[in-house]
């Protein structure tokens, strides 16, 4: 099984955005999606450092893919997907306007923010050149299964979101900006202070969710730690990572060893919980009753 | 010409009083998990769809069947076979939001007409009229992510007609994109045609206080007394930072009645009011006013005055996305 490093969710500085991908370049993870996913008023800050890491990465044998935004509303986000094409790097759409604006032909990654719950949907992605498919994170094992298994007949290798905040939604409203007081045309970047996104909590303290800009995300860190055997059999051919800002480069190399033999689904789920400081672990969507669910210990 | 009204039926009784009441359109679904307002004792069976659709069209209204989950891996037959029966009843068109759904009815069934559900959150022209392209899709519904001179912009560069919500509950989030249901109770509008369901809602009192729980997150809590809003997730009361708040969204619904004369100058072709789950007095008298609204605007009057306050019981109202401000 492989290992893919999804595009940075957050708002971070320049210089940290570019050490992440510095340091990706010696990691053993065997594919990198980067660029904008979640809000195109971030992209200026950091734009002009990506196709160098892109290059870099290269150079070090990685495969690499850039990402589409999630959601392409305004006439400048509709030019700037446009000129992903252009870039000659492979493009993972994250919005179909992405794939609207790629020429015939094209060979393309689809990204877990496009809808693909089924084998039909799948197979035409697959006729319009779809080379792999990171499926949506609220799937249960047992249509992941079975996509997995449409993905080989259809010659598209299937991913699952494997590690990181669960992206749950996306909205023309930016509810950082809302807690600030402000408009998302007047948002005065308030997203910038949190880099893994801002704990939402529940009246009585319970933590709930994550709120990024116009993404809302779970609170919960999700972990295929306990999975991945049953996501091997079910014919799973790589583990999404979505990088978080604390021990993000150790957290992959621990699922390498995982995917090696050499470290257990236990010692793993403990040492990415002390990587990253504390973050709750889930893996509910695919064998729980809820999303937010844990089939590991307690912790 | 007139903008069309598009109006909910969750039931049949609810399709004859919308028909009776001057809807030129009525949108509704089968009794399964084809369809986003999946709740029990609503919608139609196979039988009670045909016989719908002939009284309605008996009258001179259309029916929309909408088929706007996305199919289940393994269970694709349950959806075909959705499209084919709708199609067997006389829908005017199917609505439709899964990639792999619409390419199987354009194939197998290429003279249903196909609209776009809100579900796809086609939010641009580009992807519109790839829709258009590829599948054959005659109308669109917006997401309700989109200001009024957006919407404008969009219809200048498409020629597939537009359909907007103007009426009843909102998505915050853009729709058909939205896990948040299914993170907290493992059901979701996307998988099951649900949100934040009614069987994982339980009312907790507790010193005084009268908490209302999704799948066990507190979603809001007010004294005792004071009326306790439905948990609908992504309106409840949450904290982050110093801030305890509303923070997606307020419990408000949408009313966007006064943007209807700049709709209708945006180039909308169709209204749409939300709500299979309301009863058919509601459906009936929200169906008058729209329509009256509708004439008015055509002709040139004035709206009629304060037409919808008596629906909204009170309840606080919002034309969300549609003034900029609102993100």
């Amino acid at each position: 099984m492989e290992l893919t490093v999804g595009p940075n969710q957050f708002f971070w500085k320049k210089e940290d955005w570019s050490h992440l991908y510095e340091n990706l370049a010696a990691t053993p993870v065997e594919r990198v999606v980067l660029g904008e996913l979640v809000c195109s008023k971030r992209l200026p800050f950091y734009q002009d450092a990506i196709l160098p890491a892109v290059e870099e990465l290269l150079n070090a044998g990685k495969e690499v893919l850039l990402t589409s935004l999630a959601l392409v509303t305004l006439k400048r986000e509709r030019k700037m997907t446009a000129e992903l094409a252009e870039t000659g790097v492979e493009v993972e759409i994250n919005d179909l306007t992405a794939l609207a604006q790629l020429p015939k032909g094209a060979r393309f990654g689809v990204g877990p923010l496009v809808n693909v719950y089924n084998e039909g949907t799948l197979t035409w992605l697959a006729s319009r050149g779809a080379t792999r498919i990171c499926l949506p994170p609220e799937l249960p094992l047992a249509s992941v299964a079975t996509l997995a298994k449409a993905g080989q007949d259809a010659g598209v290798a299937i991913e699952v979101w494997g590690h990181g905040r669960i992206p749950l939604a996306i909205s023309g409203r930016c509810y950082h900006a809302r807690l600030h007081g402000r408009i998302k045309d007047n948002c005065l970047f308030a997203c910038e202070d949190d880099p893994d996104g801002l704990e939402v909590d529940t009246t009585d303290g319970k933590p709930f969710l994550s709120m990024n800009g116009v993404q809302t995300l779970s609170d919960s860190c999700a972990s295929m730690a306990h999975q991945i055997e049953a996501l091997q059999e079910a014919g799973v051919s790589a583990l999404r990572l979505s990088p978080q800002s604390t021990g993000f480069i150790e957290t992959c190399k621990l699922y390498r060893q995982r995917l090696n033999g050499t470290l257990s689904a236990d010692d793993l789920a403990t040492e990415l919980v002390r990587a990253s400081h504390g973050m709750r672990l889930s893996d509910g969507f695919l064998t729980g009753a809820r999303g937010a669910d844990w089939s590991g210990k307690a912790a | 010409m007139v903008m069309e009204i598009v109006c909910p039926a969750g039931t049949p009784a609810a399709l004859r009083a919308a028909v009776k009441a001057g809807a030129h359109t009525i949108y509704c679904g089968f009794a399964d998990e084809t369809n986003a307002r999946n709740f029990p004792g609503l919608n139609f069976c196979r039988e009670e769809m045909a016989e719908g659709i002939a009284f309605a069209h008996a009258r001179g209204s259309k029916v929309l069947v909408a088929i706007n989950t996305y199919p289940r891996a393994g269970a694709e037959s349950l959806w075909h076979a959705a499209v084919a029966d709708a199609e067997a009843a006389g829908a005017d068109a199917v609505i439709l939001a899964d990639l792999g759904l619409l390419a199987y009815a354009a194939e197998h069934h290429p003279n249903q007409r196909r609209h776009l559900s809100v579900q796809a959150a086609a939010a641009n022209p580009d992807i519109i009229n790839f829709y258009g392209d590829e599948f054959g899709v005659k109308r669109v519904v917006l997401p309700r992510v989109l200001s009024v001179p957006e919407i404008a912009a969009i219809n200048k560069e498409t020629d597939i007609e537009t359909e907007v919500f103007v009426f009843g509950g909102l998505c915050v989030m853009a729709e058909g994109r939205c896990s948040l249901s299914s993170y907290a109770t493992g059901l979701s509008p996307n998988m099951n045609g649900v949100c934040s369901p009614a069987s994982h809602v339980e009312y907790v009192e507790d010193t005084g206080a009268l908490s209302a729980k999704l799948g066990g997150y507190t979603i809001h809590s007010v004294g005792a007394g004071e009326p306790a809003p439905y948990p609908t997730l992504c309106k409840g009361c949450f904290s982050a930072g110093e801030k305890t708040a509303h923070l997606f969204e307020d419990p408000v619904s949408l009313n966007a009645e006064h943007l209807i004369p700049q709709l209708a100058k945006a180039g909308v072709t169709a209204l749409k009011i939300e709500g299979r789950q309301r009863s058919r007095s509601y459906v009936a008298q929200v169906v008058k006013n729209f329509r009256a609204a509708v004439e008015a605007v055509d002709q040139g009057r004035a709206l009629p005055e304060g037409m919808l306050a008596r629906l909204s019981e009170g309840q606080a109202v919002t034309t969300g996305a549609y003034k900029k401000t609102w993100r």
